[in-house]
């Protein structure tokens, strides 16, 4: 009896398939039960609230639902795109939880038809001063740079933050984008009774038995290393054979449909193409490539061996499939059939071992109400590493150093962000990644951004923010939004707190997305990321790809030349609220002003036709740091300073200090002739030039050399290579 | 077969592992290579020479021995 | 000037070279490594990328492919060969070129705009991306190569990330037709994208062209 207890059900969910079953299930069925109605596969904490987000569009192409979704970009073209966690694995073993993370999300994007074309990654870890972060940020790192480097995708972009509460549970969002005809896209519904199902990729083994979706749907405690071996390992080189046979079948229209084996293994690949299709589907597990001996029938259907993709194949034409996956030196098999019984039955040695309704297995995990209370005050502590009264100067020097801050260089100088020859704008040379679409003629541009801090501090606005830092991103290289796809990491939603958190947070989300018109096509849900102290940042992270026409047409995020003049533009109203400042002075707290949408999309509209125009040297939105980092970021990246007095800003009634270091959406520094700015409606607030940062604002001002102010934003280096583990080989 | 980096040349991973080992409490360890170990069966043991030499290592930069399990 | 672009399982710069060919003013097809036949091509690439995921060494075992072996008749023959990253460590395993390539010094895969110098002394802007890039050979070889002119390329002062002996990032063959270097010139012929010094790498081979 207790035996599903261990498996994660609850007593009522049990009985729940014990009445839809008409029966007690045995081991296999319970096993595959137990994975298909965890929290990580059937979302039965989430689902009901995520029914909120606005899903349609005239460019969705694919919508929530399919492996991954994907918008129009014109000319008979499509771009895939998709986030997805795997915080649990890297929590255990960095580098291959964070490697399988990305290997996972390139097959979702290859299993609709689309070729990969770009990655990006959001990472969140505790602060640099703890050995574990340390750790994990650098496993994280090369596990990514390993993966993503061997197969040939570029990773051009992505966000690092450092907090205390995501120092026992670390998160890693892995995105992959895709390109493709829309017209050579595929949907993962089986269909065609008596159709083959056929297993492609690596051979099966013991990986990850009750791995993701076991370690996702509960909370780690003491005793999480003897969960390693339940860590799922990747081969990069295996699934670059897999993608392209993939393709090549997808290409030649060797397939009815296609699906990846991801958490859950068979289980829900084969589980969720019934259910799309409508049919059932037999499955052989003594036909399944095996690479340990001995294998049960439950071991094989939960089973997450990597680099395995799913197919249904006419009959007539499995040989031709097996014939390209041997050309492309890996392994097929046939190991299933299509049926009409809208069962899933499995067979071993023609005896049948597990037969479930699909229905059941699929859909039919009971979906929980949030009992959500807000909490009475914050609930994440304080930590003050800048002393009161220290002055301006120094300050912008500690938010520039600050590891959510500084430069990030040293980690995406590990990654390949060139080959594939798309990449217009690699990493921190502009606000968002730019790929050239010479297909279609045109490009398209990805930014990813989460800020967990702020989120906690008011889930609805914190989340309305995230979004609009991403459109205005966006906006900096003339790009606008076609599609958003997110990745909602939350603590434990069994617990009234986190359950407020993510309740506001996807309301927030909706309600954004609806005013600004941009369709959510997919995403994850990663819950129970919570360790003794308590749960993370609710991190809502939110990616968005949006299109521009000529990648010739973007601004770099650094000034550009001496005499430049420098403008303020958009509706910012700085605020220290859930600031690094406030951060670093130990002041955080409850509440966040409301975003005010409408103006700020008209300021990206604004500055997004600016930017195609022409008509600016540089743009860069204001983000952590305030107006003063990005200032000083413009000035490192182009090695020339700058002078700026923000009296007029704070005529908009903030303080000097937050003027200088208060955050907010809807802040966009751009440079350029003094003319063309005041004609975009810019603020002028100084000019580009000299080798010093001077900032005025009211009776507060600073000077900082550039040179001091470029080694305190490139300290990241130094600090996260001290006492990395030699790197191991692959 | 074992097999390792030539003497002489520079071998960071080796380095690299010998300079950690003091902050996880080892003491009085040094001369650190790291190589490769390749596990066979053969039905013609004089191949392995050959097989070492061609394929398993690159004498310009590696040493191998074979041993037999 | 038709070139012959070699795609090994695993490879990954293999269409940005295309590209590069054509960029270029040339024709290019690629040749899947079980393919012996370069009829018709006047001059190879190896491309860069992870050929068998650089398992065992990188490109211990694509020297092996049927491909390679016309390679190498190609090469007897004078056409001109040049090897990328990957395909320049596929050229050293096969003998074609001197010496070997090891793990960068710093252990950590490293992608990096680099200036690099050509044997005129004119620095071309070059990316390089590669965790196992570090030229060696031993003091005798490297003297007779730097004699007999056969160090093609090498990295600028500040330049040298992973470690190469000399700075080298570039060898040639003694009769200067085969040639292989760990940075990217297919990555650098399109301004968008980057510089377009990497034109100049290609160029410096259509003279080998029967």
């Amino acid at each position: 009896m207790s035996a599903h207890r261990e498996l994660g059900l609850t007593d009522s969910e049990y009985d729940l398939i014990v009445e839809k079953m008409g029966r007690e299930p045995n081991t296999v069925e319970l096993a595959m039960f137990s994975l298909l109605w965890s929290e990580h596969c059937a979302y039965k904490h989430s689902k009901k609230l995520l029914g909120k987000l606005p899903s349609d569009g005239p460019r969705v192409v694919m919508g929530p639902g399919e492996n991954a979704g994907a918008v129009d970009v014109g000319s008979g073209y499509a771009v895939a795109f998709k986030v997805e966690s795997h915080n649990h694995p890297s929590a255990v073993e960095p580098f291959q939880g964070a490697a399988t993370g990305v290997g996972g999300i390139l097959r979702d994007v290859f299993a609709i038809g689309a070729r990969p074309i770009a990655v990006l990654d959001s990472l969140r870890f505790g602060e640099l001063d703890s050995v574990r972060s340390r750790h994990l940020l650098d496993g994280a790192v090369r596990g990514i740079g390993h993966y993503g480097n061997s197969i040939g995708v570029p990773n051009v972009g992505g966000e690092i933050y450092f907090e205390e509460p995501y120092e026992h549970n670390c998160l890693v969002n892995a995105m992959c984008i895709g390109f493709a005809k829309t017209e050579d896209m595929v949907r993962a519904a089986a269909a065609g009774v008596g159709n083959a199902v056929v297993l492609m990729g690596a051979t099966t083994g013991r990986d990850g038995i009750g791995g993701a979706s076991v370690l996702a749907s509960a909370e780690l405690g003491e005793g999480d290393d003897a969960k390693r071996p339940t860590v799922q390992v990747g081969d990069p080189f295996e699934e670059s054979k897999v993608l392209e046979c993939c393709l090549e079948l997808l290409a030649k229209g060797l397939l009815v449909s296609l699906q990846d084996l991801g958490a859950a293994g068979l289980t829900s690949s084969a589980g969720e193409m019934a259910s799309a299709g409508e049919v059932g589907i037999d499955i052989d597990v003594g036909k399944v490539p095996l690479r340990e001996a001995d294998m049960e029938p439950f071991e094989i259907m939960v089973s997450e061996s990597q680099e395995r993709m799913l197919a249904v194949v006419e009959p007539s034409r499995v040989e031709e499939v097996r014939a390209i996956c041997a050309k492309w030196q890996t392994e097929s098999a046939e190991i299933g059939v299509v049926t009409d019984s809208g069962h899933i039955r499995i067979l071993k040695d023609g005896e049948v071992v597990g037969d479930m309704p699909v229905e059941a297995l699929v859909d039919g995990c009971p979906l929980y109400d949030l009992a959500p209370a807000a909490p009475a005050a914050w609930i994440y502590g304080n930590k003050q590493t800048l002393a009161a009264g220290t002055d301006s100067a120094e300050t912008l020097l500690a938010l520039l150093a600050a590891p959510s801050i500084a430069s990030k260089k040293w980690i995406f100088q590990q990654y390949d962000s060139i080959v594939g020859s798309r990449t217009v704008r690699r990493p921190e040379s502009a606000d968002a990644a730019v790929l050239q679409l010479p297909e279609s003629g045109n490009a398209i541009a990805v930014s990813i951004d989460g800020n967990g801090r702020k989120v906690a501090c008011e889930p609805f606005n914190g989340t309305v923010e995230a979004v609009l830092e991403c459109a205005q991103n966006l906006a900096c290289v003339g790009a606008e939004p076609l599609g958003l796809t997110n990745c909602l990491n939350f603590g434990n939603p069994e617990k009234p707190v986190p359950a407020w958190q993510l309740d506001r947070a996807i309301s927030g989300l909706a309600a954004v997305c609806e005013e600004l018109g941009v369709p959510v096509v997919g995403g994850n849900v990663s819950l129970y990321n919570e360790g003794p102290d308590g749960p993370i940042y609710p991190t809502p992270v939110v990616a968005m790809v949006g299109e521009l026409p000529d990648p010739a047409r973007t601004a770099p995020s650094s000034f550009a030349k001496e005499g430049d003049a420098i403008g303020l533009l958009g509706p910012f109203t700085p605020t220290l609220h859930g600031s690094e400042i406030a951060k670093q002075r130990g002041e955080l707290e409850l509440g966040l002003p409301e975003p005010k949408v409408a103006a700020v999309a008209e300021a990206c509209a604004t500055v997004r036709d600016a930017v195609r125009a022409g008509k600016v040297a540089s743009a860069h939105d204001i983000s952590d740091g305030g107006l003063a980092c990005a200032l000083a970021e413009s000035s490192i990246g182009a090695g020339i300073g700058c002078r700026a007095d923000l009296q007029d800003l704070r005529e908009r009634g903030c303080t000097p200090d937050e003027a200088l270091f208060g955050e907010g959406p809807g802040g966009f520094v751009l440079s350029g002739e003094r003319a063309e700015l005041e004609a975009l409606g810019a603020l002028i607030i100084g000019e580009v030039g000299g080798s010093t940062i001077e900032l005025a604002a009211g009776d507060r001002s600073l000077i900082i050399g550039l040179t001091d102010a470029t080694e305190a934003w490139r300290s990241l280096d130094a600090r996260a290579e001290s006492d990395a583990e030699p790197p191991a080989d692959a | 077969m074992l097999i390792r980096p030539k003497e002489g040349i520079l071998d960071p991973q080796g380095k690299a592992v010998e300079r950690a080992l003091p902050a996880l409490g080892f003491e009085g360890i040094g001369n650190v290579h790291v190589g490769r170990m390749v596990e066979l069966e053969a039905d013609d043991p004089e191949q392995l020479g050959e097989l070492c030499e061609k394929l398993l290592a690159n004498p310009l930069i590696e040493d191998y021995e074979i041993q037999p399990l | 000037m038709i070139w012959g672009v070699l795609q090994f399982p695993g490879s990954c710069d293999e269409r940005d070279a295309l590209h590069a060919c054509e960029v270029v003013g040339g024709e290019a097809r690629l040749i899947w490594h079980e393919d012996r036949d370069l009829s018709g091509i006047d001059g190879v690439v190896v491309p860069g990328g992870f050929s068998y995921g650089d398992y065992l060494r990188a490109g211990a075992i694509a020297r092996f492919s049927p491909a390679m072996e016309a390679v190498a008749e190609h090469a007897a023959a004078g056409g001109p060969v040049l090897g990328i990253c990957n395909g320049f460590q596929v050229l050293c395993e096969a003998g074609l070129l001197p010496g070997a390539l090891l793990r960068n010094q710093e252990l950590r895969f490293i992608c990096k705009q680099t200036d690099l110098l050509d044997d005129r002394g004119d620095v071309l802007s070059i990316p390089l991306k590669h965790g196992e890039g570090r030229f060696y050979a031993p003091e005798e070889m490297l003297d007779r190569l730097e004699a007999n002119g056969q160090v093609a390329y090498r990295y600028a002062d500040d330049h040298n990330v992973n470690g190469s002996v000399r700075n080298i990032a570039g060898v040639r063959n003694e009769a200067g037709n085969v040639v292989g270097l760990m940075p990217h010139p297919e990555h650098a012929v399109d301004p968008l994208t980057g510089s377009i010094d990497g034109r100049k790498v290609f160029e410096a081979l259509e003279g080998f062209a029967a």
